[in-house]
């Protein structure tokens, strides 16, 4: 059995690996500041409420650090707000699927026989699924909130990570802990959650960030399109600039500029983190960037 | 059905001309060629049977039109743009790819995999709004306007040309498709540069590469029968596998641009609650992807000979 305390060494193992990698010290400090100015930010920089017809448009100043809105409010504020919501989803949209991704990955190689056989033909099915034009169509149809949103992300892209998650299973079944458990004759769930599990950590957790990075992906093309209801975050703020038609304005530059610098920058600190766990945990892609 | 289209158009009858239920009904059911007083799932067996001899029903929207000929209009236009990007990405890609795996001491080449890495992460809808700034919006220094007109660049060609007019017809379509095409090329461009740069890395550490040395095969010949050979097969697999994305993929882009392909399309009947065009497009999707799963499964057994079986 693997205790906390072992993973926990683990875990500060991987941590100094990490920060030698200066890709993924880059991508961990982007997403810590845009977490942190998650948390902070309405409490520092609140949202501005009131229209102001005479400061439309305006340029980046030193009370506007990126300028200003359609309407006249500042647009700092919007940004240091609007990845909050964002991140929150894909973290849940993530969880749930790598959660049904693990379940189903683990216990279908583990039972086996037509259990394993129909839920592979299940997944090969689903994957031939067109995900996005399938949300754009379900969000025509439901009014889709940020919970239901990500639960509909989640299950649409179990499919996937069922079929990655099943086949390191399948390589870490004929390992001798796993026999010995069988033979201990603990159960399925104990199997599942403490021996198998904590052994593909590394590649769950490598999954997950590719699961957000899709996740905000699907959300922020949803908002762009004016198929989600609005709030405060890029996705919404890409839209009404849109929307506005500030992308043919020029002075309306920062505007749409901002947030979609800012999706961008969130979206690469995943994929350089992705990056930089994936050549800590695969030696053999190690090897290939030494030499 | 939510904000079913039918009794939009049935309630509107029935208030605004003041004409009885029945009639409305009537009136309806002739005009989108529906039983109304069939059960749903009668309806969805007759709408399936129609499918199958390829009748896939009348828009909602625009009633009398078929959904077939909407789709036969809107689809070349997005084959052609995510086609092109399709292709000229990849073989840019190969073309950049083989050339970072091969210098790898060079300057360049961390230049290369770093910029495909980074492009390779940006949503391709932001990609889109990065060159319309960078070339439509901005004054850049010294001139007296943006480098490109993007407004009149909008749509799919300029109203009036058509097919007859040769040459400044071709010129046209390329005009007006060169910034979706751009943009789906910068979008896939890096990822088939990490893929060719992994996939030929590794296969030269192989051995049978090793041992073609050894046995003083010439370069050309372990380059083009040992290398290039078993370096493609991811290649192909992926490129087989996007074709079946070719269609689904196009949806913000065309939006963008104001492009008017299958996504856009979609996305209006999405708007308008144009059902019968929705299935049919999704259905258009679909088709295409599985379509391209088994190309890919194809074209994988005719590369790799590993996979065949029964021989």
């Amino acid at each position: 059995m693997v205790s906390t305390q072992y993973l926990f060494k683990k875990f500060k193992v991987g941590l100094k690996a990490m920060l030698s990698d200066k890709i993924g010290v880059l991508g961990i400090s982007i997403l810590l500041i845009i977490i942190l100015l998650s948390a902070i930010s309405p409490y520092i920089f609140p949202l501005q409420s009131r229209a102001d017809p005479t400061q439309i448009f305006q340029p980046p100043s030193g009370e506007n650090w990126l300028g200003t809105d359609h309407m006249g409010r500042d647009i700092w504020p919007q940004i240091a707000n609007g990845g909050r919501g964002l991140l929150l989803l894909a973290f849940i949209t993530a969880s749930i699927s790598v959660m049904i991704g693990i379940f189903l990955g683990t216990a279908a190689p583990l039972i086996g026989g037509k259990f394993d056989e129909i839920l592979l033909f299940f997944a090969d099915v689903w994957l031939t699924i067109p995900r996005f034009p399938l949300l754009v169509v379900l969000s025509g149809f439901f009014n889709l909130t940020s919970y239901v949103l990500a639960l509909v992300l989640a299950i649409l892209s179990w499919a996937g990570l069922f079929r990655s998650i099943r086949a390191e299973v399948l390589s870490l079944k004929e390992r001798e802990y796993v026999e010995a458990a069988k033979m201990l004759d603990l159960s399925m769930i104990h199997v599942i959650f403490k021996e198998i599990t904590p052994n593909m950590m590394p590649f769950i957790i490598m999954n997950f960030t590719l699961m957000m990075r899709h996740a905000i992906y699907a959300q922020v093309g949803l908002f762009f399109l004016g198929l989600l209801p609005l709030e405060v975050n890029w996705g919404v703020m890409l839209n009404i600039a849109w929307a506005q038609g500030a992308i043919y304005h020029p002075d309306a530059l920062w505007f749409i500029l901002a947030p979609a610098i800012a999706i961008s920058l969130l979206i690469l600190s995943l994929v350089w983190i992705n990056r930089s766990l994936e050549n800590l945990f695969n030696p053999v892609l190690r090897t290939d960037h030494d030499d | 059905m939510p904000s079913n289209p039918v009794d939009i158009y049935v309630n509107e009858l029935i208030s605004s001309h003041g004409i009885s239920v029945e009639a409305a009904r009537s009136r309806a059911s002739a005009l989108y060629a529906l039983d109304l007083d069939m059960p749903v799932w009668r309806q969805y067996i007759s709408y399936l049977g129609n499918l199958i001899q390829g009748n896939m029903g009348q828009s909602i929207r625009s009633p009398g039109v078929r959904v077939s000929t909407i789709i036969r209009a809107r689809l070349p236009w997005t084959l052609f743009t995510v086609g092109s990007g399709l292709i000229i990405s990849t073989i840019l890609g190969i073309v950049l790819g083989t050339i970072s795996a091969f210098k790898r001491d060079k300057w360049y080449e961390p230049i290369i995999t770093g910029s495909a890495s980074i492009i390779s992460a940006i949503p391709d809808f932001l990609i889109g709004i990065f060159l319309i700034i960078f070339f439509g919006i901005i004054t850049w220094f010294g001139m007296d306007r943006p480098l490109l007109p993007i407004q009149s660049m909008r749509g799919t060609h300029t109203m009036g040309l058509s097919i007859d007019d040769g040459f400044t017809y071709i010129r046209d379509i390329f005009a007006h498709g060169m910034f979706p095409i751009i943009t789906y090329v910068l979008a896939q461009i890096g990822m088939w540069v990490l893929l060719m740069k992994g996939s030929t890395t590794s296969t030269l550490k192989k051995e049978y590469v090793k041992l073609a040395e050894a046995r003083g095969l010439s370069n050309t010949k372990i380059m083009s029968k040992y290398v290039a050979r078993n370096a493609f097969l991811p290649i192909a697999t992926e490129f087989a596998m996007r074709m079946g994305f070719i269609l689904g993929g196009s949806l913000i882009i065309e939006q963008l641009f104001v492009y008017e392909g299958l996504g856009l399309e979609l996305l209006n009947a999405v708007h308008g609650r144009d059902y019968p065009v929705m299935q049919g497009i999704l259905l258009i999707i679909t088709a295409c992807i599985v379509f391209s799963n088994l190309f890919a499964e194809l074209i994988y057994g005719a590369l790799d000979p590993r996979t065949r079986r029964g021989e």
